[in-house]
This record gives C-alpha cells, sequence and structure tokens, in this order.
C-alpha cells in the first residue's frame, strides 16, 4: 500500500501542477506534496525494518534494505530541496530570469522526475527500470534549460543526447539479460524481474552475462557520470537552476548507480569471478583521478562541485566494486552522506551566486561579512565534503580507503594522491569565497537555509554516531548485494 | 514454409543495413525522414513475418506498435516540424561520405564478430540476423557522431532504437510487453520534448546548426 502512495503522490503532484504551477501557491504545494511522499517513504522504511523485505502487486514492486534506504534519501532530499527552492525561485523570478510559465514547468517536472527516480527504485522489473531511467533522463532535460541561455540550451542538449546514447547502450544491456534469463525462466514478463533473476543467477550464460554488464556499466555509467563518460555532467549541473543540480547530483546519480549493483549482484551470481567488481572499481579510480585533476582547474562555482560529485561517485563505485561487507556498508554510508551534504552545498551555493550575480567564484568575495548563514554553510558543507572528521563523509571514506589498503594496496596512492588534490582545489577556493573582502547586494527575499543545517547536522550524526538500527540496515543491506 | 519464412526475414534484414548505409550518406534532411520511416515499415514487416513464422502473438502487437509509431506518427511529427522550422528543404554539407561509408563498413564487420557468439546461443528463427541489427546500432551512432545538424542527429537517435528493437527480435523475440510499451511511451515523450526543444534552439541560436554549441569545454 505505501508502495502506491510513494508513487502516486509525486504523480498526482505532477499533474497538479501543471494546471495550477502559475499560482502564487505552487511552490508551497510542491513542497507539501514532497513531504506526503516522504512520509510514505517513511512509512515504507518502517514496515521494511520490521518485515524484512518483500514485493507487491504481482511481483511488480520489490523492496529490500537496500532500495529501501534509497528511497527514503530520495524522499527526504526531494522534501527539503522543494523547500529550498521556494525562496530561491523566488528570487530568481524576482531578478527577472524566470516566467510565471517557467516556474509552472519547473514545478510540474520536479515531481515528476522524483516520481521517475522513486519507480526506478521501487519496480522490480528490470525493463521498466530502464523505461523510467530514460524517463528521468526527459523531465530533467526541461529543466536544465529552463533559462533559456545559450549556455543552458547547449548543457541540455548536449545531456540530452549523451545520456540517450548512454542508455540505448544499457538498453541493449537489458535485452542480453533478458535474452539470458528467457532461456532459464521461459519467455514472458517474469523472466525481467529482479528477484526472479536473483534466484536463478546460477545458471544463467556466462559469456551472455558479462557481454550484459559490459553494456549496463557503460549505459548507466553514463548517467552515473563516471570518467570518460561524464562530459554532460558538469555542463547540466552549472548551466541548470540550483534547486535541480541539488537533485541531479544529490539523487539521480545514486539512483543510476544503483541500477549498475542490482545489475552486479546478477553478474557476479552467474560468473562466480570478480569480473564485474574489477570493471567498477576500474571506472571509480579513473573517476576519482580525473575529476580531482579537473577540480583545480575549475573557474564556476557549481562547475567545481559538480566534478566533485563526479569524483565521490567514483569513489562510492570503487567501494562497490571491492564488494565485501566493509567496503559495501561504506558504500552506501558514502552514498547517504555525499547527497545530503553535496545538496547542502548547492543550497548554500545557490544563494551565493545570487547574492553575487554571477557563478564565477573570482567575483564571490565575503560571503561571512555580508552573510553569515550562507558563508558558514558554505564552509562547514565544504569541511564536510572533503572528508575533514567529525562529519560522515570522513567515516566513511575511511572505511573505503583502509579496506582498499588490505584488499588493493597499489590503489591507495592514487586514491590519496586524488583525495588530497581535490582538497587543495576546493578548499583555497572556499577561503577566498567565504573571507575577504564583500561583495554582492541584498536578496529580495530571505534564504532557505535551514535545509542546510539540517543536511550539515545529519552529516555530523553520522561522522559521530551511527544509530544502532541504521548500522543494522545498512549491514543487512551489504549482506545482500555481497 | 519455415525455411521461406527465413530467407525472408534475411531480406528483410538485408534491406534494414542497405537503409541504415542510404542514411548515413543521405543529406537531405526530407529524404532521410522518408528513409527512417521506410527503415520502420521494414521492421513492421520482418516483425509480422516473424510473429507468423514462430507463432509468436505478441509479437504482432510490436509489430502494429512499430507500424504506428514509427511509419505513422513519428514521420508525421517529424514532417510537421522541418516545415514549422523551415528546414524542409536543408541541404547538409557532410565532409567526405566515401571515408563515412568506409568506417561504416568496418563497423558491420565489427558488429558480425561480436554477434557471432550470441547468436550461436540462440534458438530463435531470426538468430543469424542478430549481426545486422548491432551493425545498424553502430551505423546510426556513426550517422550521429558524423552530422552536425540536430534534426539528422535527432533521426539518427531514433533509428538507433530501431536497431535495438529488431536485436531484441532477432535474439529472443522481443522483450516483454509492458517493457515495449513503456519504451514506446519514452520515444513518444522523447520526441515531444525534441520538439520543443527544436523551437528554443532556433530562438537562441537563429538555426538549428550544432556548430553554435560549442561554447562550454573544458580550457
Amino acid at each position: 500500500m505505501e508502495i502506491i502512495w510513494i508513487l502516486a503522490i509525486p504523480l498526482t503532484g505532477g499533474l497538479l501542477l501543471a494546471l495550477f504551477g502559475c499560482r502564487s501557491f505552487a511552490p508551497e504545494l510542491n513542497a507539501m506534496m514532497s513531504f506526503a511522499t516522504f512520509v510514505a517513504s517513511v512509512f515504507l522504511a518502517i514496515r521494511v525494518v520490521n518485515d524484512g523485505s518483500f514485493s507487491a502487486y504481482n511481483e511488480q514492486f520489490f523492496v529490500d534494505s537496500f532500495n529501501v534506504f534509497l528511497v527514503a534519501l530520495t524522499a527526504f532530499v526531494s522534501f527539503t530541496t522543494s523547500l529550498f527552492s521556494r525562496p530561491y525561485m523566488r528570487i530568481e523570478q524576482a531578478h527577472g530570469k524566470l516566467s510565471i510559465n517557467m516556474l509552472r514547468l519547473y514545478h510540474s517536472m520536479y515531481q515528476l522526475f522524483t516520481f521517475t527516480m522513486l519507480l526506478v527504485l521501487l519496480t522490480n522489473n528490470m525493463g521498466i527500470m530502464w523505461v523510467a531511467m530514460e524517463a528521468a533522463t526527459l523531465t530533467t532535460v526541461l529543466l536544465v534549460s529552463l533559462y533559456r541561455t545559450p549556455a543552458s540550451l547547449e548543457a541540455a542538449w548536449k545531456y540530452f543526447i549523451l545520456c540517450g546514447v548512454g542508455l540505448a547502450q544499457a538498453l541493449f544491456g537489458t535485452i542480453l539479460l533478458y535474452f539470458a534469463a528467457e532461456k532459464v525462466l521461459g519467455a514472458g514478463g517474469t523472466a525481467l524481474l529482479w528477484t526472479h533473476l536473483d534466484a536463478v543467477k546460477h545458471q544463467l550464460e556466462p559469456t551472455v552475462l558479462s557481454l550484459a554488464f559490459v553494456f549496463l556499466l557503460v549505459g548507466y555509467g553514463t548517467k552515473v557520470g563516471l570518467a570518460p563518460l561524464h562530459s554532460w555532467l558538469p555542463d547540466a549541473h552549472a548551466e541548470g537552476p540550483t534547486p535541480v543540480s541539488a537533485v541531479l547530483s544529490g539523487l539521480l546519480l545514486n539512483v543510476a548507480l544503483y541500477v549498475v549493483v542490482r545489475s552486479k549482484v546478477l553478474v557476479d551470481g552467474a560468473l562466480g569471478t570478480h569480473f564485474a567488481g574489477d570493471l567498477m572499481m576500474g571506472f571509480g579510480l579513473l573517476s576519482v583521478i580525473m575529476a580531482a585533476f579537473y577540480l583545480s582547474r575549475q573557474k564556476d562555482v557549481k562547475r567545481m562541485f559538480a566534478y566533485s560529485s563526479i569524483e565521490h561517485m567514483g569513489l562510492v563505485t570503487f567501494a562497490f566494486g571491492m564488494g565485501g561487507p566493509v567496503a559495501t556498508f561504506a558504500g552506501m554510508l558514502h552514498m547517504t552522506v555525499h547527497s545530503l551534504t553535496k545538496s547542502a552545498i548547492f543550497f548554500a551555493v545557490g544563494h551565493a551566486t545570487q547574492k553575487s550575480g554571477t557563478q564565477l567564484m573570482e567575483n564571490i568575495r565575503g560571503l561571512i561579512s555580508t552573510n553569515p548563514t550562507i558563508g558558514w554553510g558554505l564552509a562547514i558543507g565544504t569541511l564536510a565534503i572533503l572528508g575533514m572528521p567529525p562529519f560522515g563523509v570522513f567515516a566513511s571514506e575511511f572505511l573505503i580507503i583502509t579496506t582498499a589498503m588490505h584488499a588493493y594496496p597499489w590503489t591507495t596512492p592514487f586514491l590519496l594522491i586524488a583525495l588530497g588534490v581535490a582538497f587543495a582545489a576546493i578548499f583555497s577556493r572556499m577561503q577566498e569565497m567565504v573571507f575577504g573582502p564583500a561583495t554582492g547586494q541584498r536578496l529580495p527575499h530571505p534564504p532557505a537555509l535551514i535545509p542546510v543545517f539540517v543536511h550539515l547536522g545529519l552529516v555530523l550524526l553520522l561522522g559521530l554516531y551511527i544509530p544502532p538500527y541504521l548500522a543494522d540496515w545498512y549491514r543487512q543491506a551489504a549482506a545482500l548485494i555481497g | 514454409m519455415l525455411n521461406f519464412a527465413g530467407q525472408l526475414i534475411n531480406l528483410f534484414a538485408a534491406m534494414l543495413l542497405l537503409i541504415s548505409f542510404a542514411m548515413l550518406s543521405q543529406r537531405r534532411v526530407l529524404s532521410l525522414i522518408n528513409l527512417f520511416a521506410l527503415q520502420g515499415l521494414v521492421l513492421a514487416v520482418s516483425t509480422t513475418v516473424v510473429a507468423y513464422s514462430s507463432s509468436q502473438h505478441h509479437l504482432y502487437y510490436s509489430a502494429g506498435l512499430t507500424l504506428l509509431l514509427k511509419v505513422l506518427v513519428l514521420p508525421w511529427i517529424l514532417h510537421r516540424l522541418i516545415r514549422k522550422l523551415n528546414v524542409k528543404w536543408d541541404v547538409e554539407t557532410m565532409f567526405n561520405i566515401p571515408t563515412t561509408m568506409l568506417v561504416g563498413i568496418v563497423l558491420v564487420v565489427f558488429a558480425f564478430n561480436l554477434a557471432a557468439p550470441i547468436s550461436q546461443m540462440a534458438g530463435t528463427i531470426t538468430r543469424g540476423t542478430l549481426g545486422i541489427a548491432m551493425a545498424c546500432v553502430l551505423l546510426s551512432f556513426l550517422m550521429m557522431i558524423t552530422r552536425s545538424k540536430a534534426v539528422p542527429q535527432v533521426i539518427g537517435f531514433l533509428a538507433m532504437e530501431n536497431g535495438l528493437f529488431f536485436a531484441a527480435t532477432s535474439t529472443s523475440y522481443g522483450m516483454p510487453m509492458v517493457v515495449e510499451l513503456g519504451i514506446a511511451l519514452d520515444v513518444l515523450i522523447g520526441m515531444f520534448i525534441l520538439g520543443i526543444f527544436f523551437f528554443q534552439i532556433r530562438e537562441t541560436f537563429d538555426s538549428l546548426d550544432l556548430k553554435h554549441m560549442e561554447k562550454l569545454k573544458e580550457d
């Protein structure tokens, strides 16, 4: 029942906002809908914690501890982002960047985007997963080009074509998966259900599955932003409105990686080797290193944090690639803390760019003196994302690196150098933006900074103390993924 | 009878490959759309033959869906778009068509090699055509790379989807119906969004030439 609510609320929200999105209460309606989705996801999470995993509606939907944690995270961050977007979009409108019709499109697509992500997470059918993933691209294309500037149109076109081609590869991977599955499970609708595939994974044809995984990893990896397929990501993050950057970075990348991990479980079962894990480790490590070195060359603040997302998603992919209970646990923890921290940073950055009227870092100065809350939000968020103790990112990065030292010692220097370079690049930029002589103007609406501090508070909490039920939850999920 | 159907399917597969090459070298937008519609038609007919010869009844629906979407609706939308955007008589200047064709031939050889181990495992009447399906996908990909205008790039994208559909038919008699419907819905919505997008691009850049859109680069 909860599943229906979780999917129906954002879908109705999308339709309602398409009708009423031009009214003055649209931002509040948007936040209310997201809040209702979040409440439904909490009920679902409680049920899974109490009763364990279950499938529903002819096994078309499947919930276990791995996806329910992502459902709760997605619903939570969509809710806080909708709170942030309320004043943010009003300020953009007051600055004359957006018309009322653009806002209607934005609100409607925001809800539909949440719907598609939750559908990817909840469906049991690998084919529907693909369909929903493609729909997630389609709903965000017009959001990236919302400002209709030449740069935003270019970014949206690149996003559409690259992710479209990427997902076409993933579709071919899914076709190959179905081909292997229908030999064992017989033709028809059930052969693509993940639970059925998982039950017979040892009988699936290894050659087909390994080829299928290559296509699935390259395809969905394009959406995760793994190097060298990442080139859409910085553009889309920099040119779209900031709430969209926050959900793209904090949620969509996680959701795409979720599909990769689900496929990895099947391939590992069929092959009995570490082939899938090796591929993921390779792509992950390459992303971490490449992103770290691109970071230091960025001039645009949102672009810089987009590269930081590539780096962190690379780290998570690397962790899942290593496998084993500790690395998988760390990967999931890192997914959670990255998505909370990065969206908080984007909230602070969004208001900072509105105050300065530019995204160029050299023109953003002295945030602490003009608006201490934005300044401190950005400073603390940056320290958190750079992995400073006592924040949660430190805990997960520490676990990932120590596991890597034990299992794959040769990767340690690469990881440490990349993290060091990223630290130097982001930290020095942050100092210049936060301290120093002040520039900038007053905002026409008070900024929304509660979400920033709620997110950072949670990240701090996860660094100091992981509640036992949450740790159990991660551990169960880690056991499922293996 | 089965043998005859098999030959017929191979004939249609060969036609699909030829159409893919024709699209690769076609410079006129209008003819490109017609070629795309023809590709859809061949795909629908070949799916019907497969459905008849293997008595897989759900494939009749797939064939119907292909006919409706790829032969009627999408080409109609594309025709309307190029008329409204005033690019109906556009002729693209492409560099070196012979080289592109040669690269295409290499891709076909590569596709056949990649498909060989998989098609040996398939038990379908159509298994020999997987190589052609993959070749169609790769050729559409090549077409997207070599084009610098928005409409031909999108046609390349749609042709790639045709190739994938053909691959699904030749390995496992298509995907489950619910997935096929979902994919068709995505393609249709995607086409609408692209339609809106074309107008936005033209409004901003005064043309649909993508060479104006190379500003976002790492320096």
